[in-house]
């Protein structure tokens, strides 16, 4: 720590434990730090509309949140603001995420959020009020690599808090500006330190959910949203059910309603158990079928960040993450087009969901990541 | 580090004279102004020194001021006061008052008298650009089944009299058209409206809550039944204001209780702050007739002539009528216009805000970067997390959402100097240009559409 020379951070502050301990824990290394709240979700809009409660109580940008932040910032003595940024929010995160479900995708609001949102605005608010970098509460590590002459991102040492997968798409630019001091603890580490702190958010529960979906219930958020939206929003998106032999067996009232790999709620009776293998959004099928015919060998991803290197002029070995709560597969990834990859894995993987990331990973070092397509 | 404010809109310090004012009314003098005894007459001899004050502020008759808790509960009692008052309405013109003459409103109380209800055919005036308080009081009234009209602005942020004549039923019981618009300063046409609501026989009320202090105000001149004045904007206390109800004007309680305030306004006197506004108020008056007072306009407008060198900004609000060449066309014309004392003529913007439109920027990260310089200034409405929403008043004037983001507002109060004048010049260029610099929309001194569609 006596290497560190004082300057200004920026710290993104969500009112939970991780991101309050990071702001005391830069305040207390002596570096001048300013704490943001970004406003991005009114929780209240879609209060009433179809199927959503009046009192609507979701985690993003609660009221509750930021008070709890700035309780935190007055504690340890450093300037607080909320910024406003729910246009951006609706544009980049909240439309491709419905946009996704209506495609028949599955999609990841939270990369996007940090890719559009965090590190992005964020950081030019940072940038603008003399703050040259941000730190975050994520569980990742940034480093720049001398050899490779780029910046590395790498798993935490607490494994299962990694949240790399969601961080795959920061660019060079992004990650040089980026400071994720809990990279090198454990979650209950920082609780400690929370405490030894006296923050009042010690014994906060984390959270989970999509931060802007109440209660994690996401259809009901996007009848909600449509309906607000109005009736050209509102999609006719009902289809078949049949089976890979093209058997119809039954009508599903919207693809946006499935995900690959799901079971629950197919409103079809069989002897077996039934999954949904694939979704074809141009017929607006949903295929469903055995377990055995979720798995795959192979993938295509679209939209590849690289971080670790440069380019992929080789077929490579990595390993990847197909999903968050997914073990790295062994697989070889080869460029299949300008900004596309191939995948092929060791073992056949269950459920390769389309609108999901796959991150590929060298050890503990993140090599890229794209779309699953 | 030096701290320098010019938020003044929001609120002001105390002077140092209302402090000294109020400090024994949180001591020694404690009685409730409601009581027999003496210590009960010692403060109720000084709410009513203060309800003299606050009226002479105004020309009216203390008897015709209604102390409050603040703007917010003024604007809510005139508005459901007159409109959404307690009673059942059994005429639909119940509200109005007869044509031409300032007499009593009448028979708005019905025999029912107790459901808060709103007539049907209840029709309001209002517009755009009012404060949260009035507007969403009006939306309420919309949902209560009232009808409202809320007219809109000119790029200057004027409302246009007649649309307010055009906009006029048979049924309309209100017109509430503020003095002085908090985010830009600009003035309305107050008089012209009040003349025409006196024609129609119609109610009309004004938040005067930014135009107290910095601009003479009479509410005879004006024309206006009901004014809402409040006095920390003009460097009284939080936490205290005032309804002005011309005298004869039926005004339906809002809150149940005691017969304070002469059965308008329930609850125990807020006596220290009461003080405090009488003596705020005695302060406004006195400056109107002291040269020093002038300063605020003068040093108001070398701060936007000095932050019109900065490229590509713009003046928000204030119009351009009133003739004469403009010598320099990034400025208001009213700023060039407006000569003297404000008694001389009205003048277009109250002459302590400018609100800025800085091309290119997020208003809010100019707000948040020059707080941490030190220099404290504002921009739209805070929502309730403290993020800033877009500014309705902008919008409604024509801006851009764009612009609308990149406006921030300077208000001056009579606690600044030439100095900090000289602050805010030596470092808002300097921000804005840093801000510029990280601008996905502002490329090399100019907008860039394509930078700003990656």
């Amino acid at each position: 720590m006596s290497e560190l020379v004082a300057e200004t951070i920026a710290v993104a502050m969500s009112g939970g434990v991780d991101s309050s301990t990071v702001a005391a824990m830069l305040r207390a290394e002596g570096h001048a730090v300013i704490g943001l709240t970004m406003q991005l979700w009114n929780q209240r809009r879609l209060a009433g509309h179809s199927g959503m409660p009046e009192s609507v109580s979701g985690r993003c940008c609660s009221l509750d949140d930021v008070y709890d932040a700035r309780r935190v910032a007055e504690t340890i003595g450093i300037p607080y603001y909320v910024v406003n940024h729910e246009e951006r929010f609706e544009r980049d995160v909240v439309r491709p995420f419905v946009e996704e479900y209506l495609a028949g995708r599955t999609p990841i609001p939270c990369s996007l959020c940090n890719n559009h949102l965090k590190f992005d605005q964020l950081l030019v608010v940072a940038r603008s009020i003399g703050a040259e970098r941000i730190a975050t509460g994520h569980y990742a590590q940034v480093s720049f690599d001398e050899t490779a002459g780029r910046w590395w991102l790498k798993r935490p040492v607490d494994r299962s808090k990694d949240q790399t997968y969601f961080l795959f798409g920061l660019t060079q630019e992004q990650l040089s500006r980026t400071l994720f001091p809990l990279g090198g603890m454990t979650k209950p580490e920082v609780r400690e330190l929370a405490r030894t702190y006296n923050l009042v958010i010690a014994e906060k529960p984390d959270s989970q959910e999509i931060c802007f979906v109440p209660g994690g219930d996401y259809k009901k958020f996007l009848d909600a949203y449509l309906e607000e939206q109005g009736a050209e929003a509102r999609l006719d998106v009902g289809g078949e059910m049949v089976t890979a032999s093209g058997e119809v067996i039954g009508e599903h009232s919207g693809v946006h309603n499935f995900t690959v790999g799901q079971r629950k709620g197919l409103g079809v009776a069989t002897g077996s158990p039934l999954y949904v293998i694939q979704i074809n959004n141009e017929t607006r099928q949903v295929v469903v079928g055995p377990d055995e015919e979720l798995y795959t060998r192979s993938l295509r991803a679209r939209r590849v960040n690289l971080i670790s290197v440069a380019s992929i002029d080789a077929p490579m070995r990595v390993a990847v993450k197909i999903r968050h709560k997914h073990a790295p597969a062994g697989a070889v990834m080869e460029m299949a087009g300008p900004d596309e990859v191939l995948v092929t894995f060791d073992e056949a993987q269950r459920a390769v969901t389309p609108g999901q990331a796959a991150v590929f990973y060298e050890g503990d070092v993140v090599v890229g990541g794209g779309w699953i397509s | 580090m030096a701290r320098v404010y010019l938020d003044n809109n929001a609120t002001t310090p105390l002077l140092p004279e209302v402090l000294e004012a109020m400090l024994p009314y949180f001591g020694g003098q404690f009685g409730n102004a409601s009581s027999i005894h003496s210590h009960g007459q010692a403060t109720r001899a000084a709410v009513e020194r203060a309800r003299e004050a606050v009226a002479r502020l105004i020309g009216a008759r203390a008897s015709e001021i209604v102390f409050t808790s603040g703007g917010t509960e003024s604007d809510n009692l005139a508005i459901f006061g007159i409109v959404g008052g307690k009673g059942g309405h059994g005429s639909p013109v119940g509200g109005q008052r007869n044509a031409g003459q300032w007499s009593p409103v009448g028979g708005r109380r019905g025999a029912d008298g107790s459901q808060l209800t709103v007539h049907s055919q209840s029709h309001v005036i209002t517009a755009n650009i009012e404060h949260h308080a009035v507007l969403n009081a009006c939306r309420h009234l919309e949902e209560l089944g009232c009808e409202v009209s809320y007219l809109p602005v000119d790029p200057w942020g004027l409302v246009d009299p007649s649309d307010v004549r055009r906009a006029l039923r048979d049924s309309t019981q209100l017109i509430s058209v503020m003095m002085a618009n908090n985010e830009t300063g600009v003035v309305q046409a107050v008089s012209e409206i009040g003349a025409i609501a006196r024609e129609a026989g119609v109610l009309f009320h004004t938040d005067a809550v930014q135009a107290a202090g910095k601009i003479p105000i009479n509410v005879d001149e004006i024309g206006c039944d009901l004014l809402t004045l409040s006095a920390h904007k003009l460097h009284g206390p939080q936490g205290v204001g005032a309804l002005y109800v011309r005298k004869g004007t039926e005004l339906e309680a809002q809150m149940y209780g005691g017969r304070h305030e002469r059965s308008r306004r329930a609850g125990t006197e807020n006596v220290a702050g009461i003080v405090g506004f009488g003596a705020a108020a005695e302060a406004a008056v006195a400056g109107f007739s002291r040269e020093d007072d002038l300063k605020i306009g003068e040093l108001r407008d070398r701060l936007e002539r000095g932050l019109m060198g900065i490229e590509a900004c713009r003046v928000n609000g204030g119009t351009q009528r009133g003739g004469g060449q403009n010598p320099h066309p990034k400025i208001a014309q009213d700023a060039i216009l407006r000569v003297g004392h404000p008694r001389d003529s009205r003048p277009e913007r109250v002459p302590n805000t400018t609100n800025i439109c800085f091309e290119g920027i997020d208003g809010e990260a100019l707000v948040i970067a020059l707080d941490l310089k030190g220099l404290a200034v504002s921009t739209g409405a805070a929502c309730s997390s403290g993020a800033i929403e877009a500014s309705h008043v902008l919008l409604a004037m024509g801006l851009s959402a764009e612009q609308a983001r990149g406006s921030v507002r300077f208000s001056l109060g009579k606690m600044n100097s030439a100095e900090d004048v000289e602050f805010a010049l030596a470092v808002v260029p300097e921000t804005v240009g840093r801000l510029r610099e990280l601008s996905p929309v502002w490329v090399g001194g100019q907008r860039s559409e394509v930078r700003g569609q990656r």
